[in-house]
């Protein structure tokens, strides 16, 4: 096969480091324009099986605000942001919330957790 | 704690509750302020100001080595702030600052809860922050329907009060906060149909422009803008045209887009009425206050830190910053202002602005300047001078105007400086 040169910009940071990936088919070769090893394994990842971190918002009862603030714990397969987003809208949590309190075990089969980015308490 | 009341005297006042005002309040008891002698007045009903609304992670890389949601970031402060007992009085807005002729800060503030009240400061730390410039300072063409927003103010109805602004939308400029809410709004089930961009590059962080538009095949068009909005009483869709460089819109590159939301994220300003009122010298190209290199204004014992100050991209300079401005504070309450000169730092070219805009002389410790450059430069020496002599030299490989750049100039190099003034400007190779 023959080798392939992509650009990517690099997101585990907010330097945002112009990456230069060489790939051969679907197999990753070597990366340049990195600055530190975190952006090497990103490049790796994004040309193979991009992930991201999600946050969004969950409804709260009874809380002093409609709505709790959360993320996932790590990083969950890109393709699966949507279905992520569809299981957190059928989710209301009952006030009072704490912040990092586990809200959901399993987001969409991927094994990590979704937590709570705030307290939320009575309203 | 001490009793609120109608008029109280407080040795320093930090206006504001953000990052920088609560950053700013903590440095200033841990350098020797007692808690009883501060007070933070914050307009909204609870402490953390913006970042409360932005959700999104990316914040405290620097500071925390690990990356935090905008909320996680506000609540490592206010949780400190809390537990040091540093008290705050909320959903209290400041009406005026000014000096009484004994040199103390009179601050008037009124609250649903304690009306209006009257403050006597010897300190006061500036941390108001930024706000959004909105459609009247664009003046874009057309109706006026519903349906305008700034990005901060959807990420607001989003984000805290569950409200989506609309399905269909046409984001103008790319801002961060634009591109984050291009993300936001399409994870929401709206349908983003572009970003347009009146420069030819992007004003907000490169891996915003991936992780927020190319992740959701966003398009953004640079060297666009609205050149008319339309609908009665709603938005109907926005013609776009494509700006020359003089940024002048090219007639016949005219493009219409159908959408019932036009978001605006087109720049923050420093939010500085009351340090205008107060009679204190600002900035004209960052819009804050001429500070030295303890965030010092021209007006003996007010401070500014954050983005009342100049606007940052990462929340993690306005900690730092406001750390700097806070324990200026505390030195000046305990020693007053010394005999020392302070010498003009000055941009040259396409380096729009550094903060400070002074040192003082002779300087105890290595100095930090941020400045912006106007355009992009690939591969460029900055260099910062002092009468013919430099003091730093060191290469970038690129500079964005979207991203704030510093140097730091060690005490050692400022030592032989006597006068004159310190240039900073660009080489480019």
């Amino acid at each position: 096969m023959s080798e392939t040169v992509k650009e990517l910009t690099c997101i585990v940071c907010p330097m945002g480091c112009t990456l230069r990936v060489t790939m051969d088919g679907g197999k990753f070769v070597s990366v340049t324009g990195n600055s530190c090893p975190r952006g090497a394994k990103y490049a790796e990842t994004e040309m193979t099986a991009p992930r991201r971190v999600l946050t969004s918002t969950v409804r709260v009862n009874g809380g002093h605000l409609p709505l709790c603030p959360v993320r996932t714990k790590g990083d969950i397969p890109k393709e699966l942001l949507f279905e992520a987003m569809r299981q957190l809208d059928t989710l209301c949590v009952q006030a009072p919330v704490k912040i990092g309190q586990v809200l959901v075990e399993d987001l969409c089969g991927t094994g990590v957790p979704v937590i709570a980015t705030r307290d939320i308490h009575l309203g | 704690m001490r009793e609120i009341s109608a008029e109280m005297e407080r040795e320093l006042v930090v206006i504001g509750g953000g990052p920088a005002g609560l950053a700013a309040a903590i440095a200033a008891a841990e350098n020797g302020v007692a808690v009883d002698d501060i007070l933070i007045l914050e307009r909204e009903p609870e402490l953390g100001g913006i970042l409360l609304q932005c959700i999104h992670s990316g914040f405290g890389l620097h500071r925390f080595g690990e990356e935090l949601t905008g909320p996680e970031y506000a609540a490592r402060f206010s949780k400190k702030v809390v537990e040091m007992g540093i008290p705050s009085l909320l959903s209290t807005m400041v009406l005026t600052l000014h000096q009484m002729e004994d040199g103390c800060k009179e601050i008037t503030a009124v609250s649903s809860a304690h009306g209006l009240i009257r403050l006597k400061a010897r300190a006061v730390v500036l941390a108001m922050g930024c706000r959004e410039r909105g459609r009247g300072a664009l003046n874009i063409p057309g109706t006026r329907p519903a349906g305008i927003y700034t990005a901060g103010a959807a990420q607001k109805f989003v984000n805290i009060k569950g409200f989506m602004p609309g399905r269909r939308v046409v984001i103008l400029g790319s801002g961060d906060i634009g591109l984050i809410m291009a993300r936001r709004m399409t994870l929401e089930g709206a349908k983003v149909e572009v970003v347009a961009e009146l420069m030819p590059y992007s004003g907000g962080l490169s891996r915003n422009i991936q992780q927020c538009l190319r992740d959701f095949d966003i398009p953004l068009l640079l060297s666009h803008t609205i050149t008319r909005i339309h609908g009665k009483e709603r938005v109907t869709g926005v013609t776009i045209s494509q700006v020359d460089e003089k940024r002048r819109p090219i007639p016949g590159s005219e493009q219409y887009f159908a959408c019932d939301t036009v978001l605006l994220s087109c720049g923050l300003i420093p939010e500085n009425e009351l340090t205008r009122q107060a009679g204190i010298p600002l900035d004209p190209v960052t819009g804050g206050a001429v500070v030295g290199e303890n965030r010092e204004t021209e007006m003996a014992g007010v401070f500014a830190a954050g983005n009342v100050l100049h606007v940052h991209d990462l929340v993690d300079f306005v900690s730092a910053e406001a750390e700097l401005a806070g324990a200026g504070a505390a030195r000046w309450l305990a020693e007053g202002d010394g005999e020392e000169f302070k010498l003009p730092i000055h941009p040259q070219g396409i380096i729009r602005y550094v903060v400070p805009q002074t040192v003082s002389l002779p300087a105890k410790e290595d100095v930090r300047l941020f400045f912006r450059v106007g355009e992009v430069v690939d591969k460029a020496a900055v260099i910062v001078e002092n009468g013919g002599k430099v003091l730093y030299k060191g290469m970038r490989p690129r500079l964005l105007p979207g991203e704030m750049e510093s140097v730091t100039i060690k005490a050692a190099a400022l030592a032989g400086t006597e006068g004159g003034q310190l240039t900073v400007r660009l080489e480019k190779r």
